[in-house]
């Protein structure tokens, strides 16, 4: 593999980190906690959510290590659902959800646009503060006995059949979901009324455009889940037989109702992800991201249409063929913005004078697997074979390289990707490459024998499994400790680069966005003066020119 | 740092701005866009809010009609509209607040969102008797609910005068009376709580308006508790109909 990194501008290599910045501008906790700096708030999320990924993550080791040995000898049954369910929970509304639009998103939004601030920075703190709530309550359940649901509280399980938490973690997910209507909210506003003069809306860097699909989704879909789960709560508690067919209640329309919100929730958590490909992916082949229009309104189409496919999730369930077909076909219309990236992608690499840092690695990870795991889902959107594969191993495979495979690397992408920026310094680059290679290998040694397992039969949510899955389940395992190697080193670099790491300058990546014209890390309030923007993004010929600029002044 | 895209905008320094501009808007009109322009879009997911309690809703109703029907006989229209009307009043006082906080007039202001938060107590007031009866007659779901009136609709006198073409329903039809219910309370339950947090917040209004926070020309607050608080009756004015109203005569 190629590792030549961009040369780096002369004074760039000598620079100090600012004196004054965001991160020492005020000093103690309640400067932090109290905080309305969007970039503040952006680093208290990215210390939270590394935490509850670690929690997820090694509830994730927990199952693996479980289903090692065909007998459920390391946890009972309903420990081993208890497990799992948490795993589920903790990564969707507490990691997924918020990963890059609460850190990322809230770090670069403003800047990108050329504005001071989010436009309402205590909401956006509120935010910050209602996500902890929920982890806080999340926790507290699982302490005082989990829930043994599955992260969709399917009914009449959570209503009736078990004796868990169900209300505390009901709850907890109706906090969290007001937290991430907040953020959504806080985006939309934001980039409609406070983008700088000249940041016209063709102007954006895609990673708003993304955001900005995500959050309609997060502000339409979020309160059809808050309200859902509000009725799940008043049923256990109250037995008001909204969902309990005994009553007359329709467990159908909790369905309905649950994956209004959740399919559109697939998109909550791929669409940032995809804003941060776009922005690697331009600048380090050093090109304008072909297609641009298209691609920009290829996330608007996937939040429109994200709304018209939930039924996708109930094929099984006795709903008519009728509806059956068409969300079959509206599913995979689905498909269709999401190609679109990935090819306009792939042009804007071809030809391009491409570099291979680490966040290059991770986009070219999240490309790869995002596709298959893409792919896989059309079996799933054909009604035919669904019904063979759902409740395996498929839709497990399915859903992690999707997510796993496609956010978790894009978010790696773009932490490295933007680090320099909030920090000041560089991470190191060898075994960051290194790092993402592991990642990379350790995800499909775990994933890829599951779709195997899946197509032979194995049904998922079990502790115990018949003797013949055995190897596969080994490979999987043995390929989730490689992967659990490759998140914890990240986080062990990153910390380590936060005293040791080379110093970065500001645009050490020669990117054209805002953010990158600005020191690192930046000052409190972003610009000392609202700029005029007077070229398109990733115009790198606007940068040559003012590169020459710069040096024939200096 | 500084670079050929930035450029100096205008030439305010910070201590140009009216007070209560806050530091990162750019403008005062800027400020109040910004606001009430996030005011409406939290409106709306309040609609996506409601709107899966509207959709379960109508889809019982289509599937049980005659319990529906008949579980509506068993609301207090009295008590309905008299509540319809006091909401519409405070409406009314509220949009006189914003009006007053427009032209200045501190203490006409604190007039109106007193009244308007003691009209909004009424409607609490209401609420709870209309609660209580229910109470009484066994009619809250879950608790000790009693399909009594239902199968047998000569038991409740009163609402079998007022409503002479009852016929008893059948069991299973009965049953789903129940469900009627647990929509009322959760539809008008989710709406009380509503009103209680406006009624919390009007009490911070007042609070400051009586400091004369909102009669400097700096109304976005009001403005926007406005909505909200109008907000909150449209949803009542959907729910009086379709809670007490439609079908209640075939
Ligand atoms: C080290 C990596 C991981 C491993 C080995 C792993 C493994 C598993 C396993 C075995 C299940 C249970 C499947 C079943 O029985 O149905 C599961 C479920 C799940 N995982 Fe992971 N996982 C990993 C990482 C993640 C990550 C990073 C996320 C999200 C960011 C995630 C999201 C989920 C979700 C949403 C479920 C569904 C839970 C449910 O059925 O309620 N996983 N995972
Ligand atoms: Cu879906």
């Amino acid at each position: 593999m190629s590792t030549d990194t961009i040369v780096r501008l002369p004074d760039q290599a000598t620079a100090r980190i600012p004196k004054v910045n965001f991160l020492s501008k005020e000093n103690g906790l309640l400067s932090w906690l109290l905080t309305s700096d969007h970039k503040r708030i952006a680093t208290l999320y990215l210390i939270s959510i590394t935490f509850f990924f670690a929690i997820g993550g090694t509830l994730a080791g927990l199952i693996r290590l479980e289903l090692l040995t065909p007998q459920s000898d390391l946890m009972a049954a309903d420990t081993y659902n208890k497990v799992f369910s948490m795993h589920g929970i903790i990564m969707v509304f507490l990691f997924l959800v918020p990963s890059v639009p609460a850190t990322l998103g809230n770090f670069l939004i403003p800047i990108m646009i050329g504005a001071k601030d989010l436009a309402l920075p205590k909401v956006n703190l509120l935010s910050w503060y209602l996500y902890m709530i929920a982890g806080v309550m999340v926790l507290y359940s699982m302490i005082t006995g989990g829930v043994d649901t599955g992260w969709t509280f399917t009914v009449p399980l959570s209503t009736h059949y078990v004796n868990t938490n169900v209300i505390t973690t009901g709850l907890a997910i109706f906090v969290a979901g007001f937290s991430s209507v907040f953020t959504g909210l806080n985006f939309i506003v934001t980039i409609h009324k406070m983008r700088a003069p000249g940041m016209t809306w063709f102007r954006l860097p895609l990673f708003v455009w993304s955001n900005y699909a995500a959050s309609i989704l997060m502000v339409l879909g979020t309160p059809v889940l808050a309200i859902t789960l509000v009725l799940v709560v008043l049923e256990r508690g109250f037995g008001i037989g909204v969902f309990d067919p005994s009553k007359g209640g329709d467990p159908i329309l909790f369905q309905h109702l649950f994956w209004f919100y959740s399919h559109p929730a697939v998109y909550i958590m791929i669409l940032p992800g995809m804003g941060v490909i776009s922005e690697v992916v331009s600048t380090f082949a050093r090109k304008r991201v072909f297609g641009y229009t298209a691609v920009a309104f290829s996330s608007v189409a996937i939040a429109v249409f994200a709304f018209f496919v939930w039924e996708h999730h109930m094929f099984i369930m006795g709903v008519s063929n009728y509806s059956t077909l068409v969300f079959s076909l509206l599913t995979m219309l689905v498909a269709v913005p999401s190609a679109i990236k990935i090819f306009n992608w792939s042009f804007t690499l071809y030809k391009g004078s491409i570099t291979f840092e680490t966040p290059m690695l991770y986009s070219f990870g999240f490309m790869g697997l995002f596709t298959i795991g893409g792919l896989t889902g059309v079996f799933l959107a054909s009604t035919g074979t669904d019904i063979h594969l759902t409740e395996t191993y498929f839709i497990v495979a399915h859903f992690h390289f999707v997510m796993v495979g496609g956010m978790l690397m894009a978010f790696l992408s773009g932490i490295h990707f933007w680090w320099p920026k909030w920090t000041g310094r560089m991470y190191p680059e060898k075994i960051s490459q290194l790092a993402a290679l592991i990642t990379f290998i350790g995800f499909n040694f775990t994933f890829f024998p599951q779709f195997l397992l899946g197509t032979l039969g194995m049904p998922r949510r079990y502790a115990a499994y018949p003797a013949e899955f055995q190897v596969l389940n080994v490979f999987s395992t043995a390929g989730a400790s490689i992967l659990g190697i490759g998140y914890l080193l990240p986080i062990l670099y990153l910390t380590w680069s936060l005293k040791y790491g080379e110093i970065a300058g500001d645009n050490p990546w020669q990117a054209t966005g805002l953010e990158w014209q600005i020191q690192s890390p930046p000052l409190t309030e972003n610009f000392t003066e609202i700029p005029v923007v007077d070229h398109d993004a990733y115009d790198y010929e606007w940068l040559e020119k003012k590169e020459k600029e710069v040096s024939s002044v200096g | 740092m500084s670079d050929s895209t930035v450029t100096v905008q205008g030439a305010h320094t910070a201590h140009e701005h009216p007070p209560y501009q806050r530091h990162h808007f750019a403008s005062m009109e800027q400020q109040v866009d910004t606001t009430s322009f996030a005011m409406w879009l939290f409106l709306l997911t309040e609609i996506m809010f409601f709107g899966g309690l509207f959709c379960s809703y109508l889809i019982f109703r289509n599937w049980y009609y005659p319990a529906f029907v008949e579980a509506s006989h068993q609301l207090n229209i009295f008590w309905g509209t008299l509540n319809t009307g006091v909401l519409i009043t405070s409406s009314f006082t509220m949009a006189m607040g914003v009006w007053c906080a427009e032209m200045r007039k501190k203490s006409a202001l604190v007039l109106c969102l007193v009244l308007t938060f003691v009209l909004g107590l009424v409607f609490l007031g209401i609420k709870y008797i209309e609660y209580s009866e229910k109470w009484e007659k066994h009619h809250v779901p879950g608790f000790h609910y009693s399909l009594q009136s239902f199968t047998n609709p000569a038991s409740d006198a009163e609402v079998h005068k007022e409503y002479p073409d009852d016929k008893p329903l059948g069991v299973d039809m009965a049953r789903h009376t129940e469900l009627y219910f647990s929509l009322y309370f959760a539809m008008t339950g989710m709406h009380a709580l509503h009103m209680i947090i406006g009624i919390s917040l009007l009490g911070y209004l007042i609070f400051r308006a009586q400091q004369g926070a909102y009669t400097t020309g700096h109304v976005t607050f009001v403005h926007n508790f406005g909505l909200y608080w109008h907000f909150v009756d449209i949803i009542w004015i959907f729910l009086f109909p379709l809670l007490y109203l439609i079908s209640r005569h075939s």
